[in-house]
């Protein structure tokens, strides 16, 4: 048994753990509340981009001259995989759900054979991944300095992916991200946005005949780069609710563990010490009674 | 019967404006200005930068536009943006921020003419607010 010393240092060292996972849960869940409502706003944009270009999708005939963002290359061997991840640690399985799920997604590729690249946004993505995927991973993004989700960031990556489509690095490309469902549950999402999945129907897609000022295919193919930005910047407000959610349970969970914790020290603390305190006793009575 | 016509202005962060008793927008649409009253056919176009101006029964509004896109079906007016702002409020530093980006993207010498363009527009219209 731990002499009453040790014991004391535990409790108190278990006690000062709780402090701080006590401190990262509130935080969390202020920063949650914010990435949240950011998360719901952010939700009009996107649903109109993508209404207007399903829209504008349906209204293109030609469809051998569609701009190769709708269509794609006609190829299906280079895949070019984002995978979205947070800069810090301490959020529970949120960054291991996004990895797992990715990591299927590779192993099917390399099975098949085809050509696997890699970007990493966020540090713990590429701290994962480095170690098995290291020669498929071709760049690696990190916001750490900025402090909340902005729209220049998601463009950032955005532009970087359509480059590296012009320059014909790749055929298709998909996204990884954690949707936030509610604070317990995210659940980590595949989304392929080149070429972009046109089967679903527009919501309100009615015989309209648009006027199209200047022409659709022109239009698309400004559209298209920036409705990939949109969805980037989808997933990246996504992530950082679902983040914040993930370290608020998380955290939630290492407090309750930490006053379990301290019970039972204290617990044993006490009998150790009675134990003590008792053969002191029996010591002080064993040494009357031989006199 | 009415002329009014609803409108919603978004940008990535939020929705920015919503007005259900416009008359009239004009909008700097890449091909030229547009002007769009109740009843207008429908159309998609995209804007290039400059100033939105809104007309509508509580008054006259004018927004700087980044870029953006334009849907006008049903009597119901979308524009979507990365970047807007209010005249009445804007922040001359900002301004000369984008300014100066704008002119720093123009000076590189691997920029496409229509890109081109559109910075200068970027420029001219600043300026004239500025």
């Amino acid at each position: 048994m731990a002499s009453l010393d040790d014991l004391k240092k535990r409790i108190s060292s278990v006690k000062s753990t709780q402090k701080i996972t006590k401190a990262m849960k509130m935080v969390a869940a202020a920063k949650l509340r914010r990435a949240q409502e950011s998360a719901e706003k952010g939700r009009p944009y996107s649903e109109k981009m993508n209404n207007i270009i399903l829209n504008l999708s349906n209204g293109i005939s030609d469809i051998e001259n569609a701009p190769k963002l709708l269509s794609g290359t006609g190829e299906d061997k280079v895949h070019l995989c984002v995978v979205m991840t947070s800069d810090r640690g301490l959020c529970g399985g949120f960054n291991t759900n996004i990895i797992k799920k990715a990591k299927i997604f590779f192993q099917k590729i390399l099975d098949d054979g085809k050509t696997l690249k890699i970007i990493t946004v966020g540090s713990k993505g590429y701290d994962q991944l480095k170690r098995v995927y290291g020669d498929n991973i071709i760049e690696r993004i990190s916001f750490k300095d900025s402090k909340n989700v902005n729209y220049f960031d998601a463009d950032k990556v955005g532009k970087i992916v359509i480059e590296k489509f012009e320059k014909q690095e790749f055929d298709v490309c998909t996204i990884f991200y954690n949707q936030f469902k509610n604070v317990i549950t995210q659940i980590p999402q595949e989304q392929q946005i080149i070429p972009l999945n046109t089967s679903e129907k527009a919501e309100n897609s009615s015989e309209d005949n648009y006027e199209f000022e200047p022409e659709e295919d022109e239009i698309l193919s400004n559209l298209l780069p920036k409705n990939i930005s949109t969805q980037i910047f989808k997933a990246m407000l996504e992530n950082s609710a679902s983040e914040q959610g993930s370290r608020m349970s998380a955290m939630d969970n290492a407090t309750r563990n930490a006053g379990e914790m301290v019970d039972k020290l204290t617990i044993e603390y006490n009998r150790s010490r009675q134990a003590a305190i008792t053969k002191e006793l029996i010591e002080i009575i064993s040494g009357a009674e031989s006199l | 019967m009415s002329e009014e016509y609803s409108l919603e202005i978004v940008n990535p962060e939020k929705s920015f404006l919503s007005k259900k008793d416009v008359t009239e927008v004009v909008a700097p649409a890449f091909e030229g200005e547009i002007g769009i009253l109740k009843d207008h056919i429908s159309i998609i176009s995209f804007l290039k930068p400059g100033i939105i101006k809104i007309y509508s029964k509580s008054g006259e509004d004018s927004y700087y536009v980044n870029d953006g896109i334009i849907e006008f079906k049903n009597n119901n007016l979308s524009i979507l943006t990365s970047l807007i702002f209010n005249l009445k409020d804007i922040d001359k530093q900002k301004i000369s921020e984008i300014m100066k980006s704008a002119e720093e993207e123009l000076s590189k010498s691997e920029i496409s003419d229509q890109a081109k363009y559109l910075l200068d527009q970027k420029i001219e219209v600043l300026k004239s607010i500025n």
